[in-house]
């Protein structure tokens, strides 16, 4: 069963749902969570464990083979994405640009651009009893999260594909990298705030995962701070409502310290077994 | 003219609470624009208008006239992204997976792909409640060109900041470290950096900063609910010392924050205490900083 948690907006909790929850369910069965927030992945800081393997990641780029190069400036024509630009006999690659189509080099009469891989990000596996880590961290200055995302989950399907519990926590927003994290999921839990900002959030999170015809439900984070209009508006909306974590300065101090929450705070221990009990619920209408 | 951009790396530091604020402090001499097109929700405090709404296009997107497909297939074998799944016996171009790289058209034997610009989104010329005028935008679902929306945001902010000649342009930035961070820094003349001291807050501060200094622009530091955790505050005010950043403020945890936003107001109309103090000392030390 495949999972992925996620927001409208960064910082409604998406991180410490995902590992309390992850660390909990692995009490009793293999759990793989894996951090597709990859431009800020912060699971890592919740959750030690050994690292078992460490990998970069790369994505395709042309690199100009001089030699070869005749000049007539296909490749240059072929480029959307302004990667590839020549000056006179001259041609340079703008590697941060390319989205790795190919249409250059497979397009370049003479082979002068073949594809090399160039380093993107780092992907780190570590394990901690029944739970498997997986955290890809995008380096800084490249701009694209999708091609990391993608390989990242690649790598989950053929390692960890057995565990009966995969967790994704999804990057915020609604854009590409949100879409590309949830695709292949079953199941999303969108978590938000009972505030004006986590409704206008989860509205947007909800015409997300409606447009992509997802089955999804709602956890809500500091509950009983903000207005009831997050629940009305799941109310009128058929939404399910799975748990609703308490609001509680214990919580920002022991999340600013790096500690799981359920350990120490019965209130928070009782809601993530209720996304237990739903996730089991789930899990066995799934099979 | 200055450019002051806020931003936080992570979430939920309570970066628009404190952009809503300066903008409430900063009354008659700003423009206002909202950077953080994924999740925009500085209008939710400062009400604009959404006056003049506008399209966006950016990047292309493929398209098949079936009229014309032999089914042959090559398209769909050079495209990368598997976008031209061939379903109820025809190629066809999915919108979502097409990432506008237009080879399939470059192969097509007899033309029948065509690449139309893609819509990406809507931005905005508004007034807020506030009388400052403000460009903001909404990103279309699943779009890849965020970064691009911010450039158009800040670039129109930056024209008609130009011709009502405003001192200040004060931009919500976009979160995280990617293209659209980027984008919302570049050619800003401060950058305040709201964080908090939690070992995320931390770290993700320490990440945004290293893209910060490779743009050399000038940058303070609010460190929000410094209380939650006295070490976690110690280390980051002996970062700012070292990368030689400007301490602006420490604000306490307060409920406030959300309460005021409740309320649809800013923290400096809501709070009668300590909150409206502090920002409004720290809006003044950073008109100082740049002035
Ligand atoms: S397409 Fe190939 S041969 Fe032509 S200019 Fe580009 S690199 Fe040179
Ligand atoms: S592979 Fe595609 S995106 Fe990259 S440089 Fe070549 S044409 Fe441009
Ligand atoms: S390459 Fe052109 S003709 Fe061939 S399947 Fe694709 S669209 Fe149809
Ligand atoms: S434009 Fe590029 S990504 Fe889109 S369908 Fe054609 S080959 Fe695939």
């Amino acid at each position: 069963m495949k999972i992925a948690i996620a927001s409208g907006k960064g910082g409604t909790g998406k991180t410490t749902l995902s590992t309390n929850l992850a660390s909990y369910l692995s009490q009793n069965t293999q759990v793989v969570l894996t951090d597709l927030d990859v431009e800020e992945p912060n699971s890592g800081l919740f959750l030690s464990g050994e690292i078992i393997n460490k990998e970069d990641k790369f994505k395709m780029i042309p690199e100009w083979i001089e030699d070869k190069c005749n000049g007539c400036g296909i490749c240059q024509n072929a480029c959307k994405f302004n990667a590839v630009l020549q000056f006179g006999d001259f041609i340079s690659v703008l590697p941060e640009l390319c989205h790795s189509c190919y249409a250059c080099s497979e397009l370049c009469p003479t082979d002068a651009l073949p594809m090399i891989p160039k380093k993107m990000g780092e992907l780190t596996h570590k394990k901690l009893g029944n739970l498997s880590l997986i955290e890809s961290r995008l380096s800084i200055g490249e701009e694209q999260a999708v091609p990391l995302i993608k390989q990242t989950n690649k790598y989950v399907n053929k390692n960890l594909s057995a565990a009966k519990i995969q967790i994704f926590d999804s990057p915020p927003g609604t854009s590409c990298p949100v879409i590309e994290a949830t695709k292949n999921v079953d199941f999303v839990i969108l978590i938000t705030e009972p505030t004006p900002f986590g409704l206008h959030d989860l509205k947007l999170a909800v015409d997300t995962m409606r447009e992509m015809k997802k089955d999804f439900a709602v956890v809500i984070n500091r509950f009983g701070i903000g207005n009831d209009e997050v629940i009305d508006y799941c109310n009128n909306n058929g939404i399910e409502i799975i748990a609703k974590f308490p609001n509680d300065r214990r919580v920002a101090e022991l999340y600013s310290k790096g500690e799981l929450l359920y350990l120490q705070i019965p209130e928070f221990a009782r809601e993530l077994e209720k996304v237990k009990n739903y996730i089991y619920n789930l899990i066995e209408e799934f099979e | 003219m200055k450019e002051i951009v806020v931003i936080s790396g992570k979430g939920g530091t309570g970066k628009t609470s404190i952009t809503a604020s300066f903008a409430y402090l900063a009354g008659n001499d700003v423009l206002v624009a909202d950077c953080d097109v994924d999740a925009a929700d500085l209008h939710l405090l400062l009400k604009p208008d959404f006056a003049k709404e506008e399209d966006f296009y950016s990047g292309l997107i493929a398209e098949i006239d079936q009229k014309y497909c032999t089914n042959c297939g090559r398209c769909a074998n050079v495209c990368r992204f598997d976008a031209i799944p061939f379903k109820n016996n025809h190629f066809e171009v999915d919108s979502i997976d097409c990432e506008g790289c237009a080879y399939c058209a470059k192969v097509c034997p007899t033309s029948a792909i065509e690449l139309k610009a893609a819509y990406s989104g809507k931005w905005f010329t508004s007034t807020t409640r506030l009388n400052s005028p403000m460009i903001h935008a909404r990103l279309g679902i699943g779009s890849d060109n965020s970064g691009k929306l911010v450039t158009k945001v800040k670039n129109e902010a930056k024209i008609l900041a130009e011709s009502i000649s405003k001192s200040y342009i004060l931009i919500d930035g976009s979160p995280g470290i990617g293209c659209p961070v980027v984008s919302s820094l570049s050619g800003a003349n401060f950058v305040l950096l709201i964080t908090e001291p939690s070992i995320s807050g931390i770290h993700d501060l320490k990440r945004v900063y290293d893209l910060v200094k490779s743009f050399k622009i000038k940058a303070g530091c609010i460190i929000n609910k410094f209380d939650i955790n006295k070490n976690g505050t110690d280390e980051i005010l002996e970062f700012l010392k070292k990368e030689n950043i400007e301490h602006i403020a420490s604000i306490p945890y307060n409920e406030n924050f959300t309460k005021a936003m409740t309320n649809a107001q800013t923290i400096v109309e809501y709070d009668k205490g300590e909150l409206t103090e502090i920002l409004t000392n720290s809006w003044e030390k950073i008109k100082r900083i740049i002035a």
